[in-house]
């Protein structure tokens, strides 16, 4: 090793304490960041998964109103659709209301066969078509809960009344880490029928169509001929693309992700203070030394990059080890917040950020203590105290 | 004892080092202090000149300047013909790191490198190979009687070690000129004597010219030649030969 890395190094470990109390912080920093991160792109996972081809149309006043299944036959008419299905947000509770996660009522064999997304085996699927209280689990809700085929749950309505018996026909997996597998599907023809007993008046309805189109390119115009037919209605229609519906639904999260990025951000510029007041600590207790080695023949600059190394190693060092930590984090968070975020993966960029923020905080903390160390004149420095 | 006043400074003699018409002064708020004024002096090569004073006198500030980390206000320092003063601060810094060893009274080593490796710290702005500058730093450790300390850290050390190890670093890349700043000012009476034997033979047995500033007279009677700076008169300068 090099004399000059031998320094950086050394002086790295000089002051364990300081050190170790400025890493902790660091490391808490970078990964807090990282995972505020993830957590803004989760929050977007399903504008990102969005599948171009796929409209939904709902109900122009509010996706929180139903629309008349009827609806289906004239929408599957419109030229360029290929296949329609609908599904329907149940909102039930298991057990305790803080066991929070969606459910659906589904058109079972048109659904799983538009959204491929979900991976659900053959032998669950023909269980599911067959059995009419029948439901399926994503894999990350059968794992919290304990589900497992052949279980019956009971959930507790709340837009739709009275209690609803479940028979678990299977788990399903997602096609991709970012698939949600936090989810329940079962069918809607047992909705409806319940409910044509017990709720006559929500019963024929459903929540959204999804349509599937033939072209990318006749997206425009089906969105508009859909919700053309539908004008004047009593339920008018609004049909966009799933992924312009993604967006709407997280827009109205929007001031909370904003929040979110913020404070994410905030959290590096208070450890980018703290890192530059130990730098300054450092640069200051060291002021006779940098004279010394600038005495005997070392340039400013030699000494300027001496504690920007520094700095930097620290930071990198803090940085990779919250880079580190993020993914178990971030999952473990995921399993806490149980299905509010069904998956926290922390991506590539993020990772990237999270590095650049370290590299960055290490760089700009160093400035001002290099600026100082490289200038000061050499008398100036030998008088100063060690 | 012979006094001489500075105008009766030697010529044509082997003058290593000669301060012609120089002066300092340092700003101290609004006001302007002035510490030396057109000073004009000599040392020789192989000199061990002892720069005596009261404190303010400008003693290590006239060291500072013959050091070249120091620059006057006007006038001239030449060494071994090179007027310094007109080195730009890149180059002087070149020039400090071929010239000039220095010896600080608080040694000034790097407390997170061993001896060895302080001492081979000015080396490797040399184009030296690593084995050579290992080489001529355990000679140089040797030469202070340290060879069995090179793996220490300074504060492994006592002062007078690190003292030595200081010295072993000044003397490491065999400079021009050796300039101490009250070498022995942080040491007990037995270590600044082992320190100030060392430099003695240094400048006897290896011929390094050395300028010492001191408070402590004992120390001074080491020195071929003690310069005294008065305060008040700034261009005055007594001296005073031990020979």
């Amino acid at each position: 090793m090099s004399q000059w890395l031998t320094l950086v190094a050394r002086n790295v470990l000089r002051h364990r304490l300081r050190t170790s109390l400025t890493l902790v912080g660091l490391v808490v920093a970078i990964l807090a960041f990282g995972v505020l991160q993830t957590v803004v792109k989760t929050w977007y996972a399903g504008v990102d998964g969005a599948v171009p081809s796929r409209l939904l149309t709902r109900n122009a006043i509010s996706f929180a109103l139903p629309l008349p299944k009827s609806y289906q036959k004239r929408i599957s008419a419109v030229e360029g659709v290929r296949r329609v299905t609908h599904l329907s947000w149940f909102g039930g509770v298991y057990k305790d209301s803080k066991n929070f996660f969606p459910q659906f009522a589904i058109d079972a064999a048109t659904y799983l066969d538009m959204f491929p997304e979900l991976l659900v085996p053959d032998e669950v699927r023909r269980a599911f078509l067959r059995e009419r209280r029948g439901a399926i689990v994503g894999r990350k809700l059968a794992n919290r809960y304990g589900f497992k085929p052949g279980d019956v749950i009971q959930l507790r309505g709340t837009i739709f009344p009275g209690n609803w018996e479940f028979l678990i026909c299977g788990v399903f997996d997602g096609r991709d880490p970012k698939t949600d597998t936090s989810q329940l599907f079962f069918r809607w023809d047992y909705l409806n029928e319940t409910l044509r007993v017990r709720s006559k008046a929500q019963a024929d309805q459903v929540g959204v169509f999804a349509v599937d189109v033939v072209s990318l390119d006749s997206v425009a115009d089906v969105s508009q001929a859909i919700d053309e037919i539908f004008r004047n209605s009593l339920a008018e229609t609004l049909t966009e693309t799933e992924r312009a519906f993604q967006i709407g639904f997280v827009k109205q999260t929007e001031a909370i992700l904003i929040s979110i990025r913020v404070v994410s951000f905030v959290v590096i510029f208070i450890i980018l203070a703290v890192m530059a007041n130990t730098m300054a600590m450092t640069a200051r207790e060291r002021l006779r030394e940098y004279a010394t080695l600038k005495a005997i023949g070392f340039s400013p600059g030699y000494v300027a990059r001496l504690i920007l190394a520094e700095s930097v190693l620290i930071a990198s060092i803090g940085g990779a080890i919250g880079i580190g930590l993020t993914p178990p984090v971030a999952a473990h968070l995921a399993e806490l917040s149980a299905t509010l975020f069904p998956t926290l993966i922390v991506s590539v960029n993020t990772v990237m950020l999270q590095a650049l923020a370290a590299v960055v905080v290490g760089i700009l903390a160093a400035a001002l203590p290099m600026r100082r160390a490289a200038r000061v004149s050499i008398v100036n420095g030998l008088r100063a105290l060690g | 004892m012979t006094v001489v006043h500075i105008s009766e400074a030697r010529t044509g003699e082997d003058v290593l080092i000669a301060l012609s018409d120089v002066s300092k002064s340092y700003r101290r708020g609004a006001q302007i202090v002035p510490v030396l004024a057109r000073l004009t002096f000599d040392i020789r090569r192989k000199e061990f000149l002892a720069l005596m004073g009261p404190s303010g006198s400008g003693k290590s500030t006239m060291l500072n300047l013959i050091a070249g980390i120091d620059s006057p206000d006007k006038g001239s320092i030449r060494v071994g013909g090179e007027d310094i003063t007109l080195l730009p601060e890149a180059e002087l810094a070149d020039w400090r790191a071929a010239n000039v060893g220095f010896i600080f009274q608080f040694y000034n080593l790097m407390p997170v490198l061993t001896a060895l490796e302080n001492v081979e710290l000015p080396l490797t702005l040399t184009s030296l190979g690593r084995r050579e500058r290992r080489d001529r730093a355990q000679l140089a450790l040797s030469l202070v009687g340290l060879s069995d300390r090179v793996k220490h850290l300074p504060s492994e050390l006592s002062g007078g070690q690190q003292q030595r190890v200081a010295i072993a670093r000044a003397i490491v890349t065999d400079p021009t000129v050796l300039v101490a700043d009250e070498p022995t000012g942080d040491l007990d009476r037995q270590s600044a004597k082992e320190v100030l034997e060392i430099m003695q033979r240094l400048n006897r047995d290896m011929g390094k010219t050395i300028v010492m500033v001191t408070h402590d007279h004992r120390a001074a009677a080491h020195a071929k030649r003690i310069m005294s700076l008065e305060k008040g008169d700034l261009s005055y300068l007594v001296e005073q030969r031990l020979e």
